[in-house]
């Protein structure tokens, strides 16, 4: 542990802009900032602790990794860079941020590993409470609740952080990886998250969302976008999840009437972890080998997406299923595009009551993309203004003709007035489409620090 | 004999208590308003001079003891609580809402536990004081933890786990690992709103929860009429019967619905609110709450993980086995319990008197 004079100096070398935070790392990298060295501890990852790790004993010879890094935490000036040395960091409690504008930095995702097998306290592994603040390239593993839990931040980067629960999939894991919620301005670049009992990576409550480059797998959820305004999901790997990229707006909480989600370029593939959520959780509800599920959002485009191998279906649109009491929701998604995808091996096996549901309609294979047709009453009747309906068009896919099967459900007269029930594979008449979305444009610097840092 | 404390965790406070102010340790010369409202906290609790006699909580001039009809449960630990406002200055009433007091203010909430749980007030080994400070900058909370002679408390920015010990009322011996929350944990459960512009709140010296009379050296009054007979406080009724009065939680002459009502009012609500730290969740536990699914009445879980123990609502009327409250109320798993910080023991009376009022709801 360095004196805690370091800490003050990284006020006046890195003063609080990201110029002057971004000079000073490229001209005194390391020294000027705040290293916290691992205890010395045996990791099993092969890396041997940092040099510093001698003068930590020194400093504090009963240091413990909670301590140490947990007052760099309370000890930071808006700014500072809290450096995490390689190791294996076992932590009794949770560590909390509310500092604005600090990064903490570890040696990578696999160097640097925060592990809370032995918490005690604390809801998540690390709670950042603050704005502006950059986490990168290290690891939480094995939190008893939540991995990163970020709430109310505007400006919050995710770099390179891996949150996973090491024992696989469980429903004793923690319900989310990483868990940006009320927030504005969200980067989640190149995360991976592995295990989570809920979703790997979740975005609730939010606006200016953009998450890319990341690995989900073995979680519940894989992505998760909810009740959140504005997002892109590209480029990402969601693989052996339950549902891989969930689109979903809920009743009853303080933002809702989510929109205008981007999900594309994505591989979205061998969805087959059996759901082990806990009971309760409305996740719970999606069937294994659910590629990409939408439910009562609006404006939502999913396009240039592979998505294989998810034996329930390729892309779900459904709205709410649950009785509420919230005179403000509304459950119907709306204005939902599916483009420009691939599907391969979709439907084989279709999962739970929901599965069963759907394929006691469609038969199985179940089609490509399925929606269910819930749509209000009064569009029922008179039709489904513009733009306010589900376009799907040029898909490649399991059809003779090489496009994407696709069945409208028509789940309302199926449950009330089964004669006139008529589900249809025809594609939904809705000329044009919906226009495009603009997407997600973060501020400048924090992209700029994304691509440099 | 006074229960062991013993600490495990060293307590960490180099720099804070580096750049505290080496103020002048006199007793009985008046509280250092000047040292609340600079936001640098002074390395001692005595420093403060809140206390002619620091141990024994002996108050100075404009330094009031004061109780919450309902209080916080905290492991079972007694709390001995002051408000000290600058001479000069007032709070003004304010019937829905915490006193705004005023810049140099402070409250002082020392955490103590009775040697025997059937001496309440006796023996008494003091575990930690929290200083809430109203700075130039806004409220600062700042954490003081006991010496092992019980003569004063040192600022622990960083908390500390102790080893508690005492006798329960059934004479059994009690043993928990007492956890001091650090800094960030104290603001965790103070702070209000979002972004840029959280601020740090005090919870608790708000009309509700003082409305009753309280035991002053020199007589029973009560805390309204108190706070503006000693100049701490202007506004108000006349009558305390017209301002706002929480029910005692344990009290056998009130409502069940009140008691709960109250109850989560002051253990959930200053986070389980609309600018609390948990309004993402939507459930909302002030008891002026009217809406049946903010209070949780068939409301579904959002982000409660395993937490949500099997169950599908936070209240599900008239069962309180399938709920979620009681469930992560009777909870000291980190990834279960609620509250998230706090106590690392189960209130087993908060328990059941929150399953009592579950169960006696309609379904």
């Amino acid at each position: 542990m360095p004196p805690i004079a370091d800490i003050q100096d990284t006020r006046r070398f890195l003063p609080g802009t990201t110029a002057a935070l971004l000079a000073a790392l490229l001209a005194a990298p390391l020294t000027a900032t705040a290293p916290v060295a691992a205890s010395a501890q045996d990791g099993g990852t092969g890396d041997t602790p940092a040099a510093e790790t001698t003068e930590a004993t020194e400093a504090t010879e009963t240091t413990d990794a909670y301590t140490a890094i947990q007052q760099a935490l309370i000890m930071a000036e808006p700014g500072a860079v809290i450096e995490l040395g390689p190791g294996r960091y076992e932590l009794s409690d949770g560590l909390s941020l509310n500092v604005d504008d600090v990064t903490i930095k570890g040696a990578g995702m696999d160097k640097t590993i925060l592990s809370f097998r032995g918490q005690e306290t604390g809801a998540e592994g690390l709670l950042v409470e603050s704005s502006g603040v950059t986490l990168m390239d290290f690891a939480v593993e094995d939190a008893k609740g939540d991995a990163i839990k970020v709430i109310g931040a505007d400006g919050i980067t995710f770099l390179r952080v891996r949150a996973e629960w090491t024992n696989g999939p469980d429903a004793l894991n923690g319900a989310y990886g990483l868990y940006p919620v009320a927030c504005k301005n969200v980067l989640i670049d190149g995360a991976v998250a592995r295990g989570a009992s809920d979703a790997g990576i979740y975005v609730g409550q939010s606006d200016n969302i953009i998450v890319r480059n990341s690995l989900a797998e073995y979680n519940v959820a894989g992505i998760e976008i909810e009740n959140s305004y504005v997002a892109d999901v590209y480029d990402n790997v969601a693989r052996h999840n339950t549902g891989g990229i969930l689109v979903f707006d809920l009743p009853g909480l303080p933002q809702q009437g989510g929109h205008s989600v981007r999900v594309f370029n994505n591989t979205v593939i061998d969805n087959d972890t059996p759901n082990f959520a806990p009971a309760g959780n409305i996740v719970g509800g999606v069937p294994m080998g659910t590629g990409v599920m939408v439910m009562a959002n609006s404006k939502v485009e999913v396009f240039k997406n592979r998505i294989a191998n998810n034996a329930t279906t390729g892309v779900l649109i459904v709205a709410y299923p649950n009785e509420y009491e919230d005179e403000k929701y509304y459950p119907y998604p709306e204005g939902i595009s599916v483009y420009d995808n691939s599907f391969e091996n979709i439907g084989f096996a279709p999962d739970n009551e929901i599965g069963e549901l759907i394929a006691s309609i469609s038969g199985t294979p179940v089609p490509d993309i399925v929606w269910d047709g819930n749509v209000p009453f009064w569009h029922y009747l008179a039709g489904i203004p513009e733009n306010r309906g589900i376009y799907v068009g040029e898909n490649a896919g399991s059809a003779d003709d090489g496009s994407a099967s696709f069945m409208d459900l028509d789940v309302i007269p199926f449950f009330t007035l089964s004669w006139f029930h008529s589900p249809s594979t025809d594609l939904p008449d809705h000329a044009g489409g919906v226009d495009a979305l603009p997407g997600a444009t973060l501020p400048a610097d924090q992209e700029e620090k994304a691509r440099t840092l | 004999m006074t229960a062991p404390i013993a600490i495990c965790r060293k307590i960490l406070a180099a720099a804070l208590i580096a750049a505290a102010s080496a103020a002048p340790q006199m007793a009985a010369a008046g509280v250092d308003s000047a040292a609340i409202q600079s936001g640098t906290p002074l390395k001692t609790l005595s420093a403060y001079g809140f206390f002619d006699d620091v141990p024994a909580h002996s108050p100075a001039d404009r330094v009031l003891p004061y109780d919450l009809i309902t209080p916080l449960f905290t492991d079972y630990a007694e709390k001995l609580r002051f408000v000290y406002v600058p001479e000069g200055k007032t709070a003004a009433y304010n019937p829905d809402e915490v006193f705004d007091l005023p810049v140099g203010s402070a409250l002082i909430k020392t955490f103590t536990y009775p040697a025997d749980m059937a001496r309440p007030g006796e023996d008494l080994r003091h575990v930690e004081t929290r200083v809430l400070a109203r700075t130039d900058k806004g409220w600062r909370a700042y954490p003081y933890v006991w010496n092992a002679e019980m003569t004063d408390a040192v600022l622990s920015p960083l908390g500390a786990k102790l080893d508690v010990s005492w006798q329960t009322v059934s004479g059994a011996t009690r043993t928990i690992s007492y956890a001091v929350p650090n800094m960030n944990q104290c603001r965790s459960c103070h702070v209000k709103g979002l972004g840029r512009d959280r601020e740090t709140t005090p919870i608790g010296p708000e009309a509700k929860h003082l409305n009753h009379d309280f035991a002053y050296a020199d007589g029973v009054t009560n805390q309204l009429v108190k706070w503006r007979q000693a100049g701490l406080l202007t506004g108000g009724p006349d009558n305390p019967a017209d301002a706002p009065r929480l029910a005692r939680w344990d009290d056998p002459d009130a409502g069940l619905t009140e008691r709960a009502r109250a109850y989560l009012d002051i253990n959930c609500a200053h986070c389980h609110a609309p600018d609390g730290p948990a309004h993402t969740s939507g459930l909302y536990l002030d008891s002026r709450e009217t809406d049946p699914a903010h209070l949780g009445v068939y409301k579904r879980p959002v982000a409660a993980g395993r937490g949500s123990g099997g169950h599908d609502f936070s209240i599900d009327p008239g069962s309180p086995a399938t709920s979620i409250i009681p469930y992560r109320m009777n909870s000291t798993d980190p990834g279960i319990m609620m509250p998230e910080l706090g106590r690392t023991t189960i209130h087993d009376e908060g328990v059941a008197l929150i399953r009592d009022w579950i169960a006696a709801m309609d379904e």
